[in-house]
């Protein structure tokens, strides 16, 4: 029973971990799936969502504002906002006047971007680690008082259930919207699209509003989660998610969400019945096993080369 | 409506396209033909904006689109297809058609989540020219397949749907009956006209199959190593001494 227990308590842990990733990953993955690239800036346009949130709920506390639902949608949509402007004029002023060149030249302008931003937080926010309030605290206890104890805290529900909701919309503006259909049209053949007079720079900056709104999702989420921010924040969770984005089969958008998922239960599995330290070794372990038999990843179709 | 005067494009060394001039009036087949290699789908490329020409100019309706953009020339309704099929593989069949009409609709989402009048009345008018078409080529019955999944020659048929959904006003049809059988060739034939008599499109066509192109064709170009070799009726090309002993070798 007590194993039992702990087994869950581990499984619970992975999936909130693990669904925040996969609301990352989401960001990686579209911007793939569209033009090819790997937009390493996205960890980034994460930590400024978080920064953002952590900023709105000072400022409401300032005004003394207290209503919790209140504060947390006020956040959200602040984060939301700074990210989607940030991802729409990164894209804007590093990608799109590099687009269409050799592969390598983008990514430089993505790496080059993410240190940008980084440091920029680093000389606006302070490096030191900021206190992230919970906000959302409490939950469910389970087991006998003397035993272990698994518990399920209403700030992992939360995270559970925004991430369902985030996915659910994700899904249904891709499958039945106009612009959803259009994005996955300019995913298929980015030059017959443009033949037929979609606009297809205003589709790709779509993309990357959507990838990084998701982002600041999960910054404010994860904030309230760890307690705490920096700027580094987003350089491991986007590494991750980077990493949940490959396993899932990047350019697919169930595999990110698949991928975050399984990345984050074989985390939080390691650290459970192994040691954290290994937690990473795991795995990045995993993934090249995974790349091993499936080089395109869990989800990923089967053409390597993108046109 | 379209005159192609004295196109030219080099690529490096190579003048691949070399002083091709041809005009195109309303409600008109023009078949553009000549052996492998001769430029044809250069010169296609070159009108649909693919490629920026070197020398020459291309004038729509009276306004100059050599080295525009691709979409901007599709926006004034000049639409092409490729020699292979392009569609949106993974996309069912009657959305490759919605998709092509993107730029109709009202894509404005607080519209799309109030589902005002305009935006029903834009997606209603869309649905409908859509299900035209499909019902127009034959692929009704197959609207909610994925367009992956159809045979070849149906996959040619929704190309060409995917194209009239835009309303355009010039065609251009590269090798649309390449890989067909002689039944599926018939059936192309009877379009294509139809879309000349029925839809007043004009049509500019690059075909190998020298019945088709001698069927339906208004007046025939004929480049040879990138340089215009004769232009007439199928008659007049059809006794051409030049065409034959480009196309046979000289005798």
């Amino acid at each position: 029973m007590q194993d039992l227990l702990y087994f869950f308590q581990q499984l619970i842990n992975g999936l909130t971990i693990g669904s925040a990733y996969a609301l990352i990953a989401i960001g990686y993955t579209m911007v793939y799936g569209i033009i090819g690239m790997i937009n390493f800036a996205h960890g980034e346009i994460y930590m400024i969502g978080a920064y953002t949130a952590l900023i709105a709920i000072t400022g409401l506390a300032t005004l003394g504002i207290a209503w919790l639902p209140v504060i947390l949608i006020v956040a959200l949509i602040c984060a939301m906002i700074v990210s989607s402007t940030m991802g729409w004029a990164v894209e804007r002023v590093a990608y799109r006047p590099v687009r269409g060149r050799h592969r390598l030249i983008p990514l430089i302008s993505a790496i080059g971007m993410s240190i940008f931003l980084q440091n920029y937080v680093h000389l606006a926010q302070g490096s030191r680690n900021i206190g992230f309030p919970a906000l959302i605290d409490g939950g469910f206890q389970f087991g006998s008082a003397d035993s272990f104890q698994m518990s399920l805290s209403y700030m992992q529900i939360t995270i559970f259930i925004t991430t369902l909701i985030c996915m659910t919309l994700l899904s249904l503006f891709i499958s039945r919207s106009r612009t959803g259909r259009a994005c996955r049209a300019v995913s298929q053949d980015i030059g017959m699209a443009n033949l037929l007079g979609i606009d297809t720079n205003r589709i790709i900056s779509a993309t990357f509003v959507i990838g990084a709104a998701l982002a600041a999702v999960a910054g404010l989420l994860l904030g309230m989660y760890y307690g705490s921010i920096d700027p580094l924040f987003g350089f491991i969770a986007g590494l991750k998610a980077f990493t949940a984005a490959v396993l899932g089969g990047i350019g697919s958008i169930p595999g990110a969400m698949l991928g975050g998922l399984i990345l984050g239960v074989s985390e939080s599995m390691t650290s459970g019945y192994l040691s954290g330290e290994y937690k990473d070794v795991v795995s990045f372990g995993l993934l090249i096993l995974i790349l091993l038999f499936k080089p395109t990843g869990l989800l990923g179709k089967p053409e390597v080369e993108k046109i | 409506m379209l005159e192609v005067q004295n196109l030219s494009m080099r690529f490096g060394g190579l003048l691949a396209v070399d002083g091709v001039s041809l005009d195109v009036k309303e409600r008109e087949i023009v078949s553009i033909i000549g052996p492998n290699g001769a430029g044809k789908t250069t010169v296609f490329n070159c009108m649909s904006g693919f490629y920026k020409p070197s020398g020459g100019k291309i004038l729509f309706e009276g306004q100059e689109v050599q080295g525009k953009p691709d979409y901007k020339i599709s926006r004034l309704g000049m639409v092409r297809t490729f020699q292979h099929v392009r569609l949106f593989n993974n996309m069912t069949v009657v959305e490759n058609l919605l998709v092509a009409q993107h730029r109709h609709l009202n894509t404005n989402l607080i519209a799309g989540l109030l589902k005002t009048p305009d935006y029903r009345e834009r997606e209603r008018k869309s649905l409908d020219r859509a299900a035209y078409w499909l019902e127009r080529v034959g692929l009704m019955d197959l609207a909610n397949r994925e367009a992956g999944n159809l045979a070849y020659g149906q996959q040619r048929r929704l190309e060409i749907a995917r194209c009239m959904v835009t309303e355009p006003k010039l065609l251009m049809l590269d090798e649309p009956a390449a890989g067909l059988n002689p039944a599926e060739t018939k059936d192309l034939n009877q379009l294509i006209v139809s879309l000349k008599e029925d839809y007043c499109v004009s049509v500019v066509l690059i075909e190998h199959d020298m019945s088709l192109v001698m069927d339906i064709s208004d007046r025939i170009n004929v480049i040879n190593q990138g340089r215009p070799l004769a232009s007439g009726t199928p008659e007049e090309i059809r006794q051409n001494k030049d065409v034959i002993k480009a196309y046979l070798g000289e005798a």
